[in-house]
């Protein structure tokens, strides 16, 4: 059951992925990503993965995209059909299509037989969160002074002088 | 749950991603593509959580950390692109090469 | 946090427990300038006197720490002979077992002795520097980087491991970089400091490479244990003479020998306080000390990598003493003199002089920093660096004068001034090992005596054309004067060093410094009368004729009835002979390397001539304009211009297309993981 359900949400969202980076409208676009990154929640959530998975939904899908639309607002892209993109996919799908062709069948002889245990507590926030705040507390710190320091920047980038 | 499928789905999306950061010429479509990028990695980072013996979320706790840095990038990126558009009114990569020669 | 390590253990130094508290804190002393070079750069534009405070404050308690310890270390030394120093170290890196880098120091009689020069040297040149830089530019910088410098040369001395050594090089090749080019706005100046940058890398390059191959063979970058196991032999040969000599490139750059020699003259256009510490006491006998502190290697690769070191020496200071003959700036001089002395040390190493090398450090330590700080009080008298602005200064002023004079003389090997007791030692050992029936250690032998007759010859000259006759600057608008007082006191402290100094080192029972700089197996030669006088003799012989030439020669009509008659004919005629050099060998070699030629087209040959220097003046200008500056420089900048060349037709590869760059990344991952897939599994 739980292998039917992967398999459907893959193909969506590898489709979605796909559809974004070749689809021409920009708006359309970042709909095909809300599409992939919402694929990728139930993905991480069949991984009993659930903080995370939550954590993805309210970032990228609520405050990700939101980012990219403005972006593309203020950018002042063309809703609607932008112009071809210039003559760069004769480098670009043959450089992805042997990076895939490299390394999925590596990974796929590497881990063959290898199963993902699903019966753990492991989306168990508090455990998750024992974790962060015991382990990794101080990359946590460093963390929270980086998004800060993104903050600043990307502030004093932006604003009109 | 077979490691194998994740993985494979994993590295399409990546090269997915690679393919649009490539390809694409709209700075902000590029960025997206890093998105996919990323996410596919925090994929990679949840599946071996669960792959690997013990029972630490040593692999959660880095797919977070990677969520919050992507932020960090988004946001930074997205004002270099906003910076470069109002300076030369366009974002289409391949009319900015600063590094050029 | 602070462990003995097992590897200090192992071989032979003691341990903390057994040792007093001193040496224990030894490792405090280059902290101190360390943190005062950041105080300095930090907040000393704030201080009255910018920074020169703090910098004098820093020397003072790195005088201080290095006596400490110098007197303690000799204490362990009379208490014990057989005392191998102390050592401790706290593990710096971990790169799995067997390969940790340590971060450590170690004591031992010739750390001590180097300690004790770089802290008298280094205080002394503080308080003249404030006194000689206190209106110049950018003094606070100046201040700093020379903080800097004393710290990196105090980590290099007492390093206990090869990676911190090479820390220290560097930190040193970085701060004499910026202290040559204080006065970057003069074009000559920034070019002087990059090229003695460049120059040594190329000699740095061969230190690393050395330092890996020890590494390769030794299992460790710890210099004890590397000494041991090349002494007991557990190195392959093969590997210690390869890196021996590596190791001795690093030298080779550092200590301006043959033919990396070319950026010390050059680097001569930085503040003269800057040449007294660093190009003439400190930085430039690192390259010595390297080969003195890693000896038991070189010994082990013997013969070859030792002669190659006599070889390297012995014509180092045949060529420089040549050189400094035909100079005509007093700080180029000193710095052809310098490089020459430092041939003498380097050659002395080559042929087992292990003690008498370390003393020769010591004892020129004292007479060059004196010549050059005094050369330096002259320069500000006169406004001028060219000996023929000077002359007659003698009575205008006495005691840079005297204390000059003194330096010139122990530079020369009177006894019983320092440089003599060094000089003779070396020597002695140079004799000792042809009388073995060495062929290098022959040569070395009479390359030595030739250039103490040269080396006197040339302070004779220098002595002569600087202080006595009559004066050649302007004299409506110069007036020389004497030096503010922080000048001269540094000029009488270094002066009574320059004569007792070597008064450690007398013969016989009374050698204490045999005693504190030993090396098993390089054993101390007893003093031998003979040589002593024919090495006295051969600088007598070379002062008597610079003498009787530049001094009593300027009296024409006596010295024209005198045998020395060919002598001043040959001077009349200086100019003949310019033209004779200029047609046959300045306008070939500028005609064919035109990249030489502007050089040479500046430089005027200053027609010093004399009785048995003609030869040398001839030999001297072909080894300076041919060899130096055509061959040597030339080739540098061919090959420069080749690499611009390069660099010209590879740019349009940078299309500015970020796309492009980051497929080719990608490209490359595949690349990488396909390799890795095919090659491992």
């Amino acid at each position: 059951m739980q292998g039917l359900i992967f398999l459907v949400v893959a193909a969506t969202s590898g489709f979605a992925a796909v559809r974004l980076v070749t689809n021409k409208n920009l708006v359309h676009a970042a709909l095909y990503l809300v599409v992939t990154l919402m694929g990728m929640a139930i993905i991480f959530l069949l991984l009993t993965a659930e903080f995370v998975a939550w954590v993805q939904v309210l970032i990228y899908v609520g405050a990700v995209i939101v980012l990219l639309l403005f972006g593309l607002m203020l950018t002042r892209a063309q809703i609607g059909k932008t112009a071809l993109d210039r003559q760069q996919r004769w480098v670009a799908g043959p450089v992805a299509l042997v990076l895939f062709g490299v390394t999925a069948p590596v990974l796929w002889r590497f881990f063959d037989g290898r199963t993902i245990s699903l019966d753990r507590q492991s989306g168990n926030t508090e455990a998750l969160g024992t974790e962060i705040f015991t382990k990794f507390v101080l990359p946590f710190e460093v963390v929270s002074v980086l998004l800060l320091a993104a903050l600043v920047g990307a502030v004093f980038l932006a604003k009109k002088d | 749950m077979p490691l194998n499928w994740v993985l494979v789905l994993t590295t399409f999306l990546f090269c997915v991603g690679v393919y649009g950061v490539l390809a694409r010429r709209n700075a902000v479509i590029v960025l997206m593509s890093i998105e996919i990028m990323l996410n596919a990695v925090n994929l990679n980072l949840i599946a071996f959580n669960g792959a690997l013996e013990g029972d630490r979320l040593i692999g959660q706790v880095f797919a977070l950390f990677v969520i919050a840095i992507a932020a960090a990038e988004l946001g930074v990126g997205l004002a270099i692109v906003l910076l470069i558009y109002r300076n030369s009114f366009t974002v289409s990569l391949d009319e900015v090469n600063l590094l050029k020669w | 946090m602070v462990t003995t390590l097992a590897t200090a253990a192992e071989h032979g130094a003691e341990v903390a427990a057994s040792t007093g508290a001193p040496l224990e804190m030894a490792w405090l002393i280059p902290i101190i300038p360390m943190v005062s070079a950041a105080v300095i750069w930090g907040v000393g534009k704030r201080f009255p006197k910018k920074g020169a405070e703090i910098g004098i404050l820093a020397m003072l308690a790195v005088l201080a720490g290095a006596l400490v310890v110098f007197f303690d270390t000799i204490g362990h030394i009379a208490a014990d002979e057989g005392w191998h120093g102390y050592e401790r170290a706290v593990t710096w890196m971990n790169f799995g077992p067997g390969t940790t880098l340590e971060l450590g120091f170690k004591v031992d009689g010739l750390a001590a002795v180097l300690l004790v020069v770089v802290g008298v040297v280094a205080t002394m040149v503080h308080l003249y520097a404030s006194s000689y830089m206190h209106d110049e530019v950018r003094v606070t910088h100046f201040f700093a980087s020379l903080s800097l410098f004393t710290a990196s040369m105090l980590n290099l001395v007492l390093a206990n491991n090869t990676i911190q050594m090479l820390v220290g090089w560097e930190g040193m090749g970085v701060c004499s970089y910026l202290l040559i080019g204080h006065w970057w706005e003069k074009h000559e100046n920034s070019s002087a400091a990059i090229k003695a940058f460049l120059t040594t890398r190329v000699g740095d390059v061969g230190f690393m490479l050395g330092i890996f191959v020890l590494f390769w063979g030794a299992q460790s970058f710890n210099v004890g244990v590397i000494s041991e196991m090349a002494t007991a032999g557990d190195i392959a040969k093969g590997t210690l003479t390869v890196g021996a000599i590596l190791l001795f490139c690093g030298a080779i750059g550092k200590s301006a020998q043959f033919p990396l020699h070319t950026w010390l003259p050059d680097a001569m256009a930085g503040p003269t306080p800057v040449s007294a510490l660093i190009h003439a006491a400190t930085m430039v006998v690192a390259g010595v000390y390297l080969v003195a502190r890693m000896f038991p290697v070189f010994a082990a690769a013997a013969p070859v990598a030792l002669e190659e070191v006599a070889i390297i020496g012995s014509i180092t200071m045949l060529i420089a003493a040549l050189l400094a003959l035909v100079q005509d700036d007093l700080k180029k001089v000193l710095a052809y003199s310098t490089i020459s002395q430092l041939g003498y040390m380097i050659a002395g190493l080559g042929v087992h002089a292990y003690t008498a090398s370390v003393f020769h450090i010591w004892t020129h330590a004292w007479f060059k920093a004196l010549l050059f700080l005094g050369a330096g009080s002259v320069i500000h008298a006169v406004h001028s660096n060219k000996m023929s602005d000077m002359g007659g200064l003698y009575k205008k002023m006495p005691v840079t004068s005297i204390t000059y004079i003194i330096g010139g003389l122990a530079l020369a090997g009177f006894p019983p001034f320092a440089g003599f007791w060094s000089k003779d030692e070396l020597v002695l050992g140079a004799y000792t090992q042809a009388m073995e029936g060495s062929g290098a250690a022959m040569f070395t032998f009479i390359a030595m005596l030739v250039t103490a007759f040269l080396t006197a010859l040339y302070v004779a000259r220098m002595l002569a054309l600087t202080f006595f006759g009559k004066p050649k600057y302007d004299e409506k608008h110069v007036h020389p004067h004497e030096s503010p007082k922080l000048m001269i006191v540094p000029l009488m402290i270094l002066a009574a060093l320059a004569v007792a100094g070597g008064w450690v080192g007398l013969p016989g029972e009374m050698n204490q410094f045999g005693k504190w700089v030993h090396l098993p197996g390089s054993e101390h030669e007893p003093f031998n009368m003979m040589i002593a006088v024919v090495s006295t003799g051969a600088a007598l012989a070379g002062f008597g004729i610079g003498w009787a030439i530049f001094r009593l020669g300027k009296v024409k009509v006596d010295l024209q009835k005198t045998a020395l008659a060919p002598v001043y004919k040959l001077l009349v005629n200086k100019y003949y002979l310019d033209d004779i050099y200029w047609k046959f060998i300045v306008r070939p070699v500028r005609d064919r390397l035109s990249a030489a030629a502007y050089w040479i087209n500046m430089k005027v040959l200053d027609g010093a001539v004399n009785a048995a220097g003609i030869v040398a003046v001839k030999t001297g200008d072909f080894m300076y304009r041919d060899v130096d500056q055509g061959l040597i420089d030339g080739g540098v900048n061919n090959l420069a211009g080749l690499m611009g060349l390069a660099g010209s037709k590879l740019k349009f590869w940078q299309t500015g297309n970020m796309q492009r760059y980051a497929a080719a990344m990608f490209l490359g991952v595949a690349v990488l993981v396909g390799a890795f897939v095919f090659f491992r599994i």
